[in-house]
């Protein structure tokens, strides 16, 4: 019964978000109000109904309904509840599901909290919202069903692919989920914009917070995947290259653009083509990566459902939607009013450098994923492209980035003059040629490179820093002075400051891991002792132990540091029911790096295969990410406060003023 | 502090990249094992899809992992071990294509992008020099003026 | 000229959907062979039945014949073993390769499921199949009368791969000079 009621959610949400496409979109273009208004109803409805769909999959899973296919391939009988529901969206089916509930949600979210914005705006970006859940919803009903029912019920099912069984699970695909589909409020913006024929400022402090939002979310998301990648799957790595892993690095990238992009179109009305092209192709990439893990086009570790006729209907919405919406732009965009002007040494400028690079940035991740798909189509030739092509490539552009960063925040508005822009950078800089000339001095020539890194990730974060500096005015005025300027200092800039300085700590933590991890690779067995990176190790137990649903290899080891003694449990795990094996990795935290424990099968000698790392400054990696979605997040307090209140005053007239945009 | 130091100076002491080498295949000779961890880094194993020979548990790819450092002990180049792998299963398993004429746009794509882009803005910042600036557009009060001004020239 | 700037992005996004379009039918874990047109490197393998001969690169030329790659632990093995007995009852010549597999166990394998091969060599090592470039079981090669790799098969063989891919292949090799 429950399964029906979730399929019968769907059918109804499927209707309600084709009525939320086509009776605003003609209302605004009528102008009646009740049409536009029918948008609001409809957006609230068809998340309503997704929610109804949702919780009923859920319950199929907590109380393991067999009958439904999906329960029974996902779940059984000893699988601990977490992750039965975690389970509703580990399966292809489910994450499509939680795909349309994040889209719904934000088409809510725009109908409730959109009532200040323009009716027609409001009601041309809940239909394009519509629309984009009407295309899932399809291709959720039509490919991949999640509420099909099996005939003879079985009486246990299968299980949740055990490398899921992880609590990474239960955050992971929802944090990321809602920062990819985020960018859908920022294309349905562009996309109502260019139906409009109208982009101002307030238009751009409109779709800002939206991309704050959906931009913090996927820097958690990447973070958290990273994270989980780290500790699951047995070899310490952090990022792969892997095509999915990329699939959610490029809509992060056009993110960051249009986040700065749409900074300079507010503040100064300039950049307004470009960031609404930005705002179609950073949700056309979050499609792209959708395709790229349900299609198979790109074979990799992570595509859990390789299905063509899946792929099949969602390149078709991609190309649908993209399509018309790059042919809409090749159309309108030309007679949108162009912004007003800066000179080649300002802020804007600089923001326009800083986009142009994570283009090439985007550009290359792109060409790296997909190049094996154009050669096997042009020249039926297989290739592959790993970590060393990024080496050469990404990472040399982004270094170019990083060195330009610190430059945007002290420059002026408008227009700036060398000669007084380059004494402000003099602490950064300075402090960075410290930095490098003393840990080459230290580490040697050889690792000049890393100490390039090091050297980098102190100019960002005195960087960042000195944008406060600056504000304060430290040393120019007196002590009261200077507390009125730090009280007065709007959360926009401490945001900027944290995020920045959070991009330095994640650049640290990339350069030492890459520069000075060790590693060991041994046969152990109980009472061996080994030394690593300045820790005895000693593996002092090693027993079968059983879990709810898997049985274990335990080893525990003895870890003696310069900061005293602490214990890691390391198991190699097997589920019977999927005859699958696991790592769960022993890892000690520490601030100046971890050890990282892996174990693997019975040596012929008798002993254990260990696997031991120690990854100096790794959860710098993280820590910086999680910086740098903090300082968004500050920027986005001040901004729901700053919106509410500049409402009233500023946003209406401005839109106002710029009527007549198409001739 | 000086316990601190001492940890981070260790921690720092010795490097090389990690892998998923099992414990028998290894090289007694520290430097000839590094070559081929270095090596086998680069090479994709062919069964698992996305991960180098030396981050994989899949028995082929141990296989690779024992002809390479046998490659190696015969005296072969870093150069020589990799292409009689390559020989065997193509350049599929090099995990950083080849530079040739088919692969010019990945390798070259990058730069091309981010050249193209800095003369697109070059143009830009050059059409768009301040000086070119319009007038701030008028007030409502100076249009009113101007068309006082205007009526009243009109007007003689 | 500006109109032109403005279409870009949609011209670039068109080709990039037809090369996915093109993309989706095809499989990234299908390697072509390294071998095609060349001889089959030289290898002298031990025998997997008692009493026989075992499998040498000399032995397999003459006419054309297929080389199967197989394995008693491989699952879709089991899956073409009767189109290859199927094979060898309409007189096509099949010798075998026991990939990285007990001599013992391939034994155990042919007796219980049928022996289609007319020389078969164990690989313990794997040495052999990895010179042939395999990466997984089964794999098929066609081998022209001159010892050369004319075309890989991957996977188990089905009955329509083989009246339609390898069949007709196999009688163009036969009708060669």
């Amino acid at each position: 019964m429950t399964a029906e009621i979730g399929q019968f959610a769907l059918i109804l949400a499927l209707v309600l978000a084709g009525v939320q496409t086509l009776v605003p979109m003609i209302g605004a273009w009528r102008l009646d109000p009740a049409m536009m208004a029918v948008g609001r109803t409809a957006a609230l409805l068809q998340l309503l109904f997704i929610v109804v769909a949702f919780v009923s999959l859920g319950a199929c899973y907590v109380t393991n309904d067999f009958s439904v296919a999906l329960v029974a391939e996902h779940s059984n009988i000893s699988q601990p509840l977490i992750y039965r529901i975690g389970a509703t969206w580990g399966s292809h089916e489910g994450s499509m599901l939680l795909w349309v509930l994040i889209v719904a949600l934000y088409g809510g979210a725009v109908a409730i909290f959109g009532g200040s914005l323009r009716e027609s705006l409001q009601a041309r970006v809940l239909a394009v919202q519509g629309l984009i859940g009407a295309a899932f919803l399809g291709f959720l009903l039509f490919t991949s069903n999640p509420f099909t029912r099996l005939s003879p019920i079985p009486l246990d099912g299968a299980e949740l692919n055990p490398v899921l069984q992880d609590p990474g699970l239960v955050f992971h695909p929802p944090v990321l989920y809602t920062g990819y589909v985020g960018l859908s409020i920022a294309f349905s913006f562009g996309v109502a914009a260019l139906i409009e024929g109208r982009v101002d400022a307030g238009w751009a402090r409109w779709v800002r917070p939206w991309v704050l939002v959906a931009w913090i979310f996927l820097t958690v998301g990447i973070a958290m995947g990273s994270l989980w990648a780290y500790y699951t799957l047995g070899w310490g790595g952090w990022w792969f290259w892997d095509p999915v892993e990329n699939a959610s690095l490029m809509p992060w990238l056009l993110a960051t653009a249009l986040l700065h992009s749409s900074l300079v179109l507010e503040r100064r009305g300039a950049l307004v083509s470009w960031t609404i092209l930005l705002a179609i192709l950073a949700f056309s990439l979050s499609l792209v990566g959708t395709f790229l893990v349900r299609s198979g086009v790109l074979t990799s570790v992570h595509a859990f459902a390789l299905d063509a006729r899946r792929g099949v209907y969602i390149l078709g919405i991609i190309a649908a939607m993209t399509g018309s919406s790059l042919a809409l732009f090749a159309w309108r965009a030309p007679v949108l009013r162009t912004g007003s002007l800066f000179a080649p040494l300002s802020r804007e400028y600089a923001i326009t450098i800083n986009n142009l690079f994570l283009l090439a940035a985007t550009a290359t991740v792109f060409l790296g994923t997909f190049y094996p798909v154009f050669m096997d189509v042009l020249h039926g030739d297989k290739i592959s492209v790993g970590p060393p092509y990024y080496k050469f490539t990404f990472v040399p552009i982004f270094i170019l980035l990083f060195v330009l960063v610190s430059f945007g925040p002290v420059l002026n508005w408008k227009r700036d003059e060398m000669r007084r822009l380059l004494p402000r950078l003099r602490w950064p800089a300075g402090l960075a040629a410290v930095t490098l000339v003393v840990a080459a001095a230290v580490f040697g020539i050889a690792h000049l490179f890393a100490a390039l890194g090091l050297a980098l990730g102190v100019w960002l974060i005195v960087g960042a820093f000195i944008v406060l500096a600056r504000r304060w005015r430290i040393g120019q005025v007196s002590r009261s002075d200077m507390f009125g300027l730090v009280r007065s200092t709007p959360l926009a800039v401490w945001g900027l400051v944290i995020a920045h300085a959070g991009l330095g700590v994640t650049t640290v933590g990339i350069t030492a891991v890459s520069a000075w991890q060790t590693n060991k690779v041994l046969s152990m067995s109980p009472g061996q002792s080994v030394k690593l990176a300045g820790n005895t190790i000693t593996m002092v137990a090693l027993r079968p132990v059983n879990g709810p649903n898997y049985e274990a290899n335990q080893a525990q080891f003895d870890v003696v540091g310069a900061f005293g003694r602490s214990t890691l449990t390391s198991e190699r795990r097997m589920y019977p029911s999927s005859q699958t094996t696991t790592t769960d990795a022993g890892i000690g935290v520490g601030i100046l790096g971890n050890i990282y424990i892996s174990v693997a099968d019975q040596n012929p000698d008798g002993g254990l295969t260990v696997r031991m790392w120690n990854h100096p400054f790794v959860d710098w990696i993280w820590a910086g990410c999680l910086l740098m979605a903090f300082g968004g997040a500050v920027s986005l307090a001040d901004r729901s406060l700053r919106v509410a209140k500049v409402e009233r005053v500023v946003v209406r007239p401005l839109a106002a003023a710029a009527e007549p945009v198409i001739p | 502090m000086k316990r601190a130091l001492i940890a981070l100076v260790a921690a720092f002491a010795l490097a090389g990249p990690a892998l998923a080498v099992l414990p028998g295949e290894q090289l007694r000779d520290p430097k000839l094992e590094a070559r081929a961890r270095a090596i086998g880094s680069e090479l994709r194993c062919l069964v698992c899809q996305n991960q180098s020979i030396d981050d994989s548990d899949a028995a082929l790819a141990g296989d690779l992992r024992v002809i390479l450092r046998e490659r190696i002990l015969a005296g072969d180049t870093d150069k020589q071990a990799t292409d009689y792998i390559v020989k065997r299963y193509g350049d599929y398993v090099l995990l950083k294509p080849p530079f040739e004429p088919q692969t010019l746009l990945l390798w070259l794509g990058p730069a091309l992008v981010l050249m193209g882009g800095a003369v697109w803005v070059a143009t830009m910042a050059r059409k768009r020099n301040p000086g070119d600036e319009p007038p701030p557009a008028l007030t409502p009060e100076e249009h009113e003026q101007l068309l006082r001004k205007l009526d009243a020239e009109s007007a003689l | 000229m500006k109109r032109a700037v403005f279409l870009a992005p949609v011209a670039l996004f068109a080709l990039v959907i037809i090369a996915f379009a093109a993309g989706l039918g095809r499989d990234p874990s299908r390697l072509p062979s390294t071998l095609i047109d060349k001889p089959l490197p030289v290898f002298d393998l031990p025998a997997v039945r008692d009493g026989d001969v075992g499998l040498k690169t000399t032995d397999i030329t003459g006419q054309p014949r297929l080389l199967n790659v197989f394995a008693s632990w491989c699952v879709s093995c089991r899956v073409e073993h009767p189109v290859l007995l199927q094979l060898k009852a309409s007189g096509v010549p099949i010798d075998g390769l026991d990939w990285k597999d007990e001599a013992v166990d391939g034994r155990k394998y042919l007796v219980e499921q049928g022996d289609p091969y007319r020389l078969a060599g164990n690989d313990r090592t794997g040495r052999a199949g990895i010179d042939l470039g395999v990466a997984g079981v089964p794999e098929t090669f066609l081998v022209d009368r001159r010892g050369r790799v004319r075309y890989k098969h991957i996977g188990p063989i089905s009955p329509d791969d083989w009246s339609g891919i390898i069949k007709p292949l196999m009688d163009r090799l036969r009708a060669e000079g």
